[in-house]
């Protein structure tokens, strides 16, 4: 099987050992890009915990100087002894308070910092990522990304650090102290290492299927909780309610099972690293036991080893702890890599061409397009649309006027053949210069949560509300927006709920005339508008267009009457070209389309 | 661009108590597993702190240079035992704790799941769903973490405190004292950090949820983000937003690490009295050394508890808060729901009567003209009925007032002369189906979302129903797609092109078998041939059923037998297209348009049509 890169092997649980390796790699790798930012802070919290755990040592050492030193001079009336030994104690207090709350706000501010980086790298991602990508992976995925996944990296980065070297360094100082107390007992001690690393072995083995498995399964209940909350219109009108409430469950109950399954790995891991350690202590106890029969060990050193060896695993569970986070974080990495390493299928220049002042002249040569690895839905065509034409694309729903204007707008890349903008080949212009000049109005007219001023300032960031206003003028928006409760302040709410569609694509339409652009292209932009409306716009429009190039894609042949030119495409080919007129007085299929509309109109 | 939403702020947040007694129902049953686990935590928390204990005796009583072997076996089996009882102990405390738990954390999620689909519309237009999204994910997974380990070990560390002090005390009152004065400054810091962490942690999940809403937009918003290259605005609005979340996070922590530090350093610092004191009681010969180093003991033991504390007590306010969050949607009651005793009509004929129909967004001002102010109008059993009106006049609201999508503020809804409000929900909707303008389909087969409204009938008059619906509304591209009907569409499936969507759509609305059918501009994104062909299929299939049709073209309006004119939030004219043609001039100025039309194309054309 070939190797999968990015999201294509997204829910598959278990991994062949290639792939596993990559996927694995693949997370670290990210993870040390992000900490790598951190590398200050990193070694600040590290010398912190340490220092912290040392003047915590220090405070049975203090007790025992106190009582050993302390208490005689005491006795002899020194009583500044006393000042000293408790201003002493005091002084360790308030420094090992001190520390550990400063090393609980660098480890905060080390994972907040990470966790931003993070999120902003998907986010970045994931808008520069290609429509196709888009409409193969679903919303619920990105979100579950960008919200669950995170926040288990979070459980990881907020307590990790600070855990594993607080323990590390505490493990270390007693396992010095037992060998320099008694060597073959730290052998003893040693021996327990092997059981460990067999068990933390089994653990990771285990946990790593659940973990991927439990990401996996909280995408699917994120994607079906937000398709059931944006749909919700149809899920009430059409009494979705009872399916998805049984569908959901039933995700609901895989992810508790999954759940569950994890808690109970590491709750059998917990328990048996408590057991090791006390067999181990038991094992010291028989080895010293004898030996002091035999009186080759002392009382006194037994009994220091013995509660040594106690103390030494305590902190083995904090470093289990570790691991279960650290298992979870990889599993959820392995998934967002995989989404940062998708590779969009539209790309950036590396080296663009400028552009200067564009006259908007575009011209396809043969051009062939189809999506993906799919068949081809445009096949080899020539077009030229000379600057500040406007043409408009006819033809059944479904024939590829769409797909004309999403090239022109570069939301997919030709499969072979050229496209140019004034002579410049599309892909060699820096996607911030096209966006300028080429400006696509779609269907769907999706509004923003924020203000109507704000949705329309889209189209030209700063713009000021002058302007705005101008722009809603131009297209008749500016009546129905005056007669909102806050007018241009009014807030639309989310996915514009309060505004109907008409209204919604007035406004994106104004967001249209606000941008300016040299070539627009409108996607039935004005299917849901009355016709008083529409031809406000239309008039609108042609004050708009002026010297543009327009391609306009409209099922109603009423916004044909402005263009210069007409395009008749047809299952993937454009079978018209000429001016309405010429058209017209043809025998073709716009003359049929012109006479039906003709007659919708009685 | 993206801002708060929906949530209000705390307004009077409930306190503490208040908030965790609301989960005493669902505890309840599971109260004898916890109390279970919470034994076998303090269990084991006393094996541990017996195992050095009786390791020390056995040094020094038991083992000594001339004893017997068989005293080293029996020490040996002792410790053994008593490692094994602790290492038991510790996987029987998770055993009980960890399931009821995660199924109570289940049990809340579906139920709130299934809260959130009865909450009307009204309610979704207010809150993004990202934002519920982190009330249904994150906050519920906190509370069971907080179940299974913070509530108990808050109550271990408590009791394992408490039993530390009063030993303490019984080695020196003194001493008792002067450590158990530290819970004063302690106790004060506490009343502040509560208010403060909790003030941080609630903002921290709102900011959470805003932050899940914003990229929810950014997904579904993408096409108009590339379209109009807004990639760079939306990411700096994002940037901000997720810097402003950091942020809280970074202070929140700041409010924590403050009050640790206290909890750390505050108890450390009365033991440097304590030492000072004891010292001096020593030396006066008031206390034994063997009690000074009992009371020293003591306190080692209480610095990890004590610690915990403060860490648990983070842990409470943050679930707290986010408890409140959870309950805050609950409490939402619900404002569209069955009557108590639903009224079924005697005969199903289908007509339909708004009467004096009023209706204002439930948010906007009382002096702000409603929406709909008097809407009159009698659609009669079988008919069809355009209703046509300017962009924004409440075409839609209107539609949306009969299946009880909103409920009208005034006046009646009638369907058969029965008030919708005093029918079974439920009943209600299978006798109105919708097909709306932004159409909204599921990740499922063609076929599925074809018939999720259908009647329970039999295989093959279900696939006959499907049939029908998919030829009307002129859909049978659905055919030729990859796995024909059985093709999973919706975003987990194939993307379909706008005027494909709205085709299922309409299919859906049709195989529902309603009585009333509502259809919202349903052919505006199909082209002049399609929606010849759907407008023709649809008059036949249409015969019988009511329909309530949202038109905006001459073609739309053919479909219906009369049309109602929308004006200002009332029905300014009923009557067929030629007579409202005839007699009103706002209707005319609407639909009409020929005439301004016809002057263009002739010009265009070169007057070559007639």
């Amino acid at each position: 099987m070939s190797q999968h890169t990015g999201v294509a092997n997204e829910d598959a649980i278990t991994l062949s050992l290639e792939e596993r390796k990559r996927v694995r790699a693949r997370s670290w790798k990210l993870l040390a890009v992000l900490a790598s930012t951190q590398k200050k802070m990193l070694v600040l919290t590290v010398v912190l915990v340490v220092i912290s755990n040392v003047a915590r040592v220090a405070f049975p050492l203090l007790i025992a100087w106190a009582i050993d030193w302390g208490l005689p001079q005491v006795r002899n009336g020194n009583w500044a002894a006393l000042g000293i030994t408790g201003g002493a104690y005091v002084l360790a207090a308030i420094t090992a308070g001190s520390l550990l709350g400063w090393y609980i706000l660098c480890t905060a501010k080390i994972s907040q910092a990470m966790l931003l980086d993070l999120r902003l790298r998907v986010f970045r991602h994931t808008q520069r990522l290609s429509l196709e990508f888009h409409e193969n992976y679903t919303s619920g995925r990105i979100i579950s990304r960008q919200t669950s996944d995170l926040e288990t990296l979070r459980e990881l980065l907020d307590q990790g650090i600070s855990e594993l070297v607080s323990a590390g360094v505490f493990v270390a100082f007693t396992l010095i102290s037992i060998f320099v107390l008694d060597w073959r007992s730290g052998l003893v001690v040693m021996i327990a290492a092997v059981p460990i690393w067999l068990l933390f072995g089994w653990y990771q083995k285990r946990s790593e299927v659940v973990y991927r498995e439990s990401r996996v399964v909280s995408a699917r209940v994120i994607g079906s909780f937000v398709e059931t909350m944006t749909g919700i219109r149809a899920v009430k009108a059409f009494r979705k309610e009872s399916i998805n409430d049984a569908s959901y469950s039933k995700v609901a109950g895989e992810y508790r099972d999954n759940s569950i399954r994890s808690i109970n790995l590491f709750g059998v891991l917990q328990p048996s690293l408590v057991l090791i350690g006390n067999l181990s202590v038991a094992a010291v106890l028989a080895w010293g036991g004898f030996r002091i029969l035999d009186g080759q060990l002392g009382v006194g050193v037994l009994v220091a080893l013995l509660l040594a060896t106690k103390r030494v695993f305590q902190p083995v569970e904090n470093i289990a702890m570790f691991y279960q986070s650290l298992q979870s974080a990889t599993a959820a990495l392995e998934k967002v890599s995989g989404l940062l390493e998708e590779e969009p299928t539209v790309i950036e220049p590396v080296k663009p061409q400028p552009l200067e002042s564009v006259l908007g002249k575009l011209e396809f040569k043969d051009a062939v397009f189809g999506y993906g690895d799919g068949p081809v839905i445009m096949d080899r065509f020539d077009l030229t649309i000379p600057a500040g034409q406007t043409i408009a694309v006819v033809g059944q729903t479904g024939a590829g006027k769409s797909t004309l204007a999403k090239l022109i707008a570069r939301f997919y890349d030709l499969r072979s053949g050229s496209l140019s903008l004034d002579g410049v080949r599309i892909e060699h212009i820096a996607n911030n210069d096209l966006r300028r000049h080429v400006v696509m109005v779609t269907q769907e007219a999706f509004l923003f949560s924020g203000t109507v001023a704000e949705n329309i300032a889209l189209g030209k960031p700063g713009a000021s509300i002058e302007e705005i206003i101008l722009a809603a003028r131009a297209v008749g928006a500016h009546e129905f927006i005056t007669a909102l409760p806050e007018g241009y302040e009014t807030d639309v709410n989310k996915r514009g709920g309060r505004v109907s569609s008409g209204q919604r694509q007035l406004i994106s339409f104004a967001r249209a005339f606000l941008a300016d652009p040299a070539v627009l292209i409108l996607d039935e932009a004005t299917s849901s508008l009355d016709i008083p409306s529409e031809r406000a716009v239309q008039r609108g429009l042609q004050t708009l267009l002026g010297n543009r190039t327009a391609l306009i894609i409209a099922h109603r042949l009423s916004t044909v009457q402005i263009a210069d030119r007409v395009l008749v495409v047809h299952d993937g080919h454009i079978v018209e070209d000429g001016t309405p007129a010429e058209l017209i007085s043809s025998e073709g299929r716009f003359a049929a389309l012109h006479k039906a509309w003709r007659d919708s109109l009685v | 661009m993206a801002r708060q939403q929906g949530h209000s702020p705390a307004a009077g947040t409930p306190t503490l108590r208040k908030t965790f007694a609301r989960l005493g129902p669902f505890v309840k049953p599971i109260l004898p597993r916890l109390f279970c686990g919470f034994l076998c935590a303090l269990a084991a928390g006393l094996v541990a702190l017996a195992i050095p204990q009786v390791l020390a005796t056995l040094v020094n009583d038991v083992l000594h240079p001339e004893g017997k072997s068989s005293a080293v076996w029996y020490a040996v089996a002792l410790i053994g035992g008593l490692g094994f009882l602790e290492a038991l102990l510790v996987f029987l405390r998770r055993q009980f704790v960890i399931t009821p738990a995660a199924r109570l954390e289940t049990q809340l999620r579906v139920r709130f799941y299934a809260h959130l689909q009865q909450l009307p519309v009204a309610f979704h237009e207010r809150w993004g769903s990202g934002q519920l999204l982190s009330r249904s994910m994150s906050d519920l997974s906190l509370l069971r973490r907080w179940l299974a380990f913070g509530a108990l070990m808050l109550v271990v560390s408590t009791v394992t405190v408490i039993a530390g002090l009063s030993l303490m005390f019984s080695a020196s009152w003194v001493l008792g004292a002067i450590y158990l004065a530290g819970a004063i400054p302690i106790t004060i810091k506490a009343f502040h950090f509560r208010s403060n962490y909790r003030a941080a942690s609630r903002l921290s999940q709102d900011q959470a949820g805003d932050l899940a809403t914003a990229v929810e937009e950014s997904v579904h918003g993408i096409r108009v983000i590339k379209a109009f290259g807004r990639g760079r605005h939306m990411y700096d609005g994002f940037n901000s937003q997720a810097k402003q979340l950091r942020d809280t996070e970074v202070s929140k922590a700041k409010t924590l690490a403050g009050f640790i530090l206290f909890v750390v350093a505050i108890p450390e610092t009365t033991l440097g009295l304590g030492l000072a004191a004891g010292l001096w009681l020593t030396a006066q010969g008031d206390l034994s050394v063997g009690a000074l180093v009992a009371y020293f003991a003591t306190a080692m033991v209480l610095a990890g508890p004590v610690e915990n504390m403060g860490m648990l007590m983070g842990m409470t306010l943050t679930t707290k808060t986010a408890l409140d969050r959870h309950f805050e949607v609950m409490d939402t009651q619900n404002t569209i729901t069955s009557p108590v005793s639903p009224v079924t009509p005697t005969q199903r004929r289908g007509e339909l009567e708004l009467r004096n129909v009023a209706f204002r967004f439930p948010d906007t001002a009382q002096d702000a003209t409603p929406t709909l102010r008097c809407i009159n109008l009698l659609v009669r059993p079988g008919e069809t009925m355009a209703l046509v009106g300017m962009t924004g006049t409440g075409k839609s609201t209107l539609l949306q007032l009969v299946p009880r999508l909103y409920d009208a503020t005034g006046g009646q809804v009638l369907i058969d002369g029965i008030d919708v409000r005093d029918r079974d929900l439920i009943e209600l909707r299978q006798d109105v189906a919708v097909a709306f303008e932004d159409t909204i389909l599921f990740s499922s087969s063609i076929r599925e979302n074809v018939l999720l409204g259908a009647p329970e009938y039999e295989k093959e008059k279900l696939d006959a129903l499907l049939d029908e619906a998919i030829d009307t509304a002129q859909a049978s591209f659905a055919r030729t797609l990859p796995e024909s009907l059985d093709t999973v569409i919706g975003e987990e499936g194939l993307s379909l092109s706008g005027g494909q969507r709205q085709r299922i759509a309409l299919a859906r609305a049709i195989a529902a078998k309603p009585r009333v059918l509502v259809l919202d501009d349903p052919l505006s994104a199909l082209d002049v041939r399609t929606e010849e062909a759907v407008t023709q299929k649809l008059r036949s299939t249409l015969a019988g059923t009511t329909t309530l049709i949202v038109a905006h073209r001459p073609s739309t309006v053919a479909l219906a037998d009369r049309v109602a004119l929308l004006k200002d939030g009332e029905i300014n004219d009923v009557g067929t297209h030629s007579e409202l043609l005839g007699r009103n001039e706002h209707y005319r100025y609407v639909i009409a348009s020929l005439e301004d039309e016809e002057s263009n194309i002739i010009s265009l054309t070169g007057g070559t049509e007639a």
